[in-house]
């Protein structure tokens, strides 16, 4: 078969399966197009090729999401797709969830081009839009003829690896994806710019509209410090001497487990900081300045805590992304449920 | 104050038997600047001159530096490192212009940064651009780092101050003239434009995140007013170039764009009034102190907007927002330049700090981005930083001598002062 291979992916409704009724099939395959991959098809011409279709009701696959991904995600790998296209689910729910999930999940494990199309309130569109193209549909299979050209269009360009323009231009669903651009005007000539309209209180139009920010509320007090068990967490780079798990000094990828037993202060020759945003020389002469172990035993000597926790958990917070810092602390946070940790001392730096 | 700018284009730079400036080239007598620099807590000093497009990396750089001398006018170029901290900002200077003075040396700390002179990398950073004078410069065994930074710091200082002086008798190519009047004149004289003030916070952390202003560590200081000719004539220097892509070289305060945009309206749609020099500290108490401090000059001065410019990111990005929220409580018009930080992905979120108040923000772009930099034909300095240096990781430098990094370890890649046309956006 000619032309760039790609595989579709749809319910058992689009398929002709049937509805509701049949929302429990289970997912198969199907070589060549089935139901609007007809469509689909028709607008490539020769230049992509459905060389293959798979099937899920859409109940199976959001009750089995554990094992219905890895099942999926292997019938689309055996047609060795170049692109891979789900849907369009207007604003069916499950639908576009399970559209999204399996864009997602193409994308992350068969390093391809996904994309898909939804109504913008379809609850799969919030959910996925960073990780797929997802085409903005109107909100029934009416509107299928709108939709298919648009995903075509895009699906083709990402085929043929050409430059993909702004959500307006292809009309894909914003993705909140930040990326780099070359303005015409450097960025003070833009503040000016900006400033004047301000004043004149003419329209502009902010560069980075500011997010709501997560503010956490700090949990009650502990009752009995005595019985405590206490950890120390910290985003301040303090490792082992010669940073063993080489956690970059800045835009970590990782945070670092350690053990703490026999450590009753932390020398210059023990450990050290990997942090690279901050004056290091201080906490490199006596790192219990940024992790305050030495004090912690005193504390647990005198019983005024119960324990110190002999596992503390490190990574670096310069130029660490949002994203990764909330990722690193859930698992932090929940290795430390799970070992029974009653109190966490966080600190920066 | 009145400024003449007197623009020296600079066609080559070489080296000579005699340190001159000759029908557009400047000559350095190698041998003479070596000893002008000489410095006994460093061990190993050179200098190499490379060219813009040349296959050359240069790594770890310290800081960037322009030549500027003062022809007439009290003072010297960089006020109170060489002299009694003489007023700058009036009368003649000359620029050296199209020519840097790069300190490059082993590493202090993990922050420096990479230039690349030719290839993707070139892009990303101005001083690719430049012809530049680079000085290469090792300590003696056992220097400790805050004394290793600032003999560098010094090093730069002084090989700039030695070039610039080939320009004291040259004919300019180019004037321009920037003045700004005593506050109190200044705010009446374009009586129909609003009034317009410039808050320049400074980076001022620590090792290698350190800013001078007339040679005071600038952590040491309350906001204050200065003319904005004073930072022409280099009233702040660099100290600094923790993940290089935001760090304000010297090169960048001496051509600070804010100020020299801001006059490009100056008289026709805005009177530019004045800069208020702030500064970044690391506790909560200074950052409210300075933020409360440079709010109440701004308000003191009677002006209707300010732009405020960020150096750094994480932390610095409260210092933003301070000073934002407690202008725009004044019913004072502002307008922020930061940068990026939302993952190699761009799906996070991108500065660790945010108020409602920052309605008007410009961004020169997300410095997670990660790029592969080819092997260049050339390596000045160490390569090897970059598997530990800020925007590095390990495993940074593949066998082939390509480098893949984020763009925060290129020096002036999302330069805050709003130096260059990269920008953010989104998708």
């Amino acid at each position: 078969m000619a032309g760039i291979r790609v595989v579709h992916y749809i319910n058992q409704f689009f398929a002709g399966i049937g509805g509701e009724e049949k929302a429990d099939t289970k997912p198969f395959k199907k070589e060549g197009v089935v139901g609007p991959g007809s469509a689909l098809q028709a607008a490539f011409g020769e230049e992509m090729t459905i060389v293959g279709t798979v099937i899920c009701g859409d109940t199976y696959f959001n009750e089995n999401l554990d094992t219905v991904i890895p099942e999926i995600i292997k019938m689309i790998a055996g047609f060795n797709p170049q692109v891979f296209i789900a849907g369009p689910a207007f604003n069916a729910g499950r639908y576009g969830v399970a559209c999204g999930a399996v864009c997602e999940a193409v994308a992350r494990q068969l390093k391809i081009p996904v994309i898909t199309g939804m109504y913008e309130e379809n609850p799969g569109a919030d959910m996925y839009k960073k990780s797929a193209y997802i085409i903005k549909t109107g909100n029934s299979a009416a509107k299928m003829r709108q939709a298919i050209p648009a995903m075509a269009k895009l699906a083709l360009k990402l085929g043929k690896s050409e430059a993909i323009g702004t959500p307006e231009e292809e009309g894909y669903l914003p993705k909140g994806i930040r990326i780099n651009i070359w303005y015409e005007k450097r960025g003070s000539a833009r503040a000016v710019d900006m400033l004047i309209k301000k004043l004149r209180g003419e329209a502009f139009q902010t560069e980075y509209p500011m997010p709501v920010f997560d503010r956490v509320t700090p949990r009650p007090a502990l009752k009995d410090l005595s019985k405590a068990k206490i950890a120390l967490v910290t985003s301040g780079g303090i490792v082992p001497k010669g940073n063993p798990d080489r956690i970059e000094s800045s835009s970590a990828s990782k945070f670092g487990t350690y053990d703490l037993t026999g450590f009753d202060d932390l020398t210059a020759a023990t450990h050290e900081t990997a942090h690279g945003g901050y004056d290091p020389v201080y906490a490199n002469q006596d790192p219990d300045r940024v992790l305050p172990v030495d004090v912690m035993r005193v504390l647990e000597k005198e019983g005024v805590i119960g324990s110190l926790h002999n596992t503390y958990y490190a990574t670096v917070g310069n130029g660490t992304s949002v994203a990764n810092a909330k990722k690193y602390a859930h698992a932090i946070g929940l290795e430390l449920k799970e070992a029974g940790v009653d109190g966490i001392i966080l600190t920066s730096t | 104050m009145r400024l003449e700018l007197g623009y020296i284009s600079v066609k080559d730079v070489k080296f000579g038997e005699k340190t001159e400036l000759r029908d557009g080239i400047v000559y350095v007598n190698k041998a003479e600047l070596l000893e002008t620099i000489a410095d006994e807590r460093l061990a190993k000093l050179d200098v190499d001159i490379v060219h813009p497009g040349e296959s050359v990396r240069i790594c770890p750089v310290k800081d960037v530096l322009e030549p500027r001398v003062k022809v007439s006018g009290s003072g010297n170029v960089f006020p109170g490192f060489f002299d009694d901290a003489k007023t700058v900002g009036e009368g003649r200077t000359h620029v050296l212009r199209g020519m840097g003075v790069m300190t490059v040396g082993k590493i202090v700390g993990f922050q420096e940064g990479i230039v690349d002179m030719a290839g993707p990398g070139a892009d990303y950073t101005p001083f690719s651009q430049l012809i530049n004078l680079v000085i290469l410069a090792d300590k003696v065994e056992g220097l400790k780092q805050h004394e290793h930074e600032a003999a560098l710091r010094m090093v730069g200082l002084k090989a700039t101050r030695y070039v610039a002086e080939v320009s004291r008798n040259a004919e300019p190519d180019e004037i321009k003239v920037y003045e700004t009047k005593p506050l109190q004149e200044q705010l009446l004289e374009y009586p129909g434009l609003p009034k317009v003030a410039y808050v320049y916070a400074l980076q001022t952390q620590g090792l290698l995140h350190d800013s001078y202003l007339y040679a005071v560590d600038a952590k040491k200081i309350l906001p204050t007013l200065i003319y904005p000719t004073e930072v022409m004539d280099g009233a702040v220097i660099s100290g600094n170039c923790v993940s290089a892509c935001d760090k304000n070289t010297t090169y960048h305060h001496l051509n600070s764009p804010v100020i020299y945009d801001l006059f490009e309206h100056h008289g026709k749609d805005l009177n530019f009034v004045g800069v208020v020099v702030s500064n970044e500290n690391v506790t909560l108490l200074d950052k409210e102190r300075s933020s409360n401090y440079a709010a109440k000059l701004i308000k003191s001065m009677g002006v209707d907007g300010v732009i405020i410019s960020e150096e750094g990111f994480g932390n610095p990005d409260a210092d933003l927002m301070m000073n934002c929220k407690k202008i725009e409580a004044e019913g004072i018009k502002t307008v922020l330049i930061t940068d990026e930080y939302a993952g190699r992905d761009g799906a996070s979120q991108s500065l660790a700090d945010g108020h409602v108040a920052a309605n008007a923000v410009v961004t020169a772009g997300n410095a997670n981005a990660v790029i592969t930099l080819p092997k260049l034909d050339k390596v000045i300095g160490y390569v090897d930083a970059v598997n530990t240096i800020a925007g590095g990781f390990d495993g940074a430098l593949a066998a082939d001598g390509s480098i893949t990094i984020e763009i925060q370890a290129i020096t002036g890649a999302t330069n805050e002062l709003g130096f260059n046309r990269m920008g953010g956006s989104v998708i």
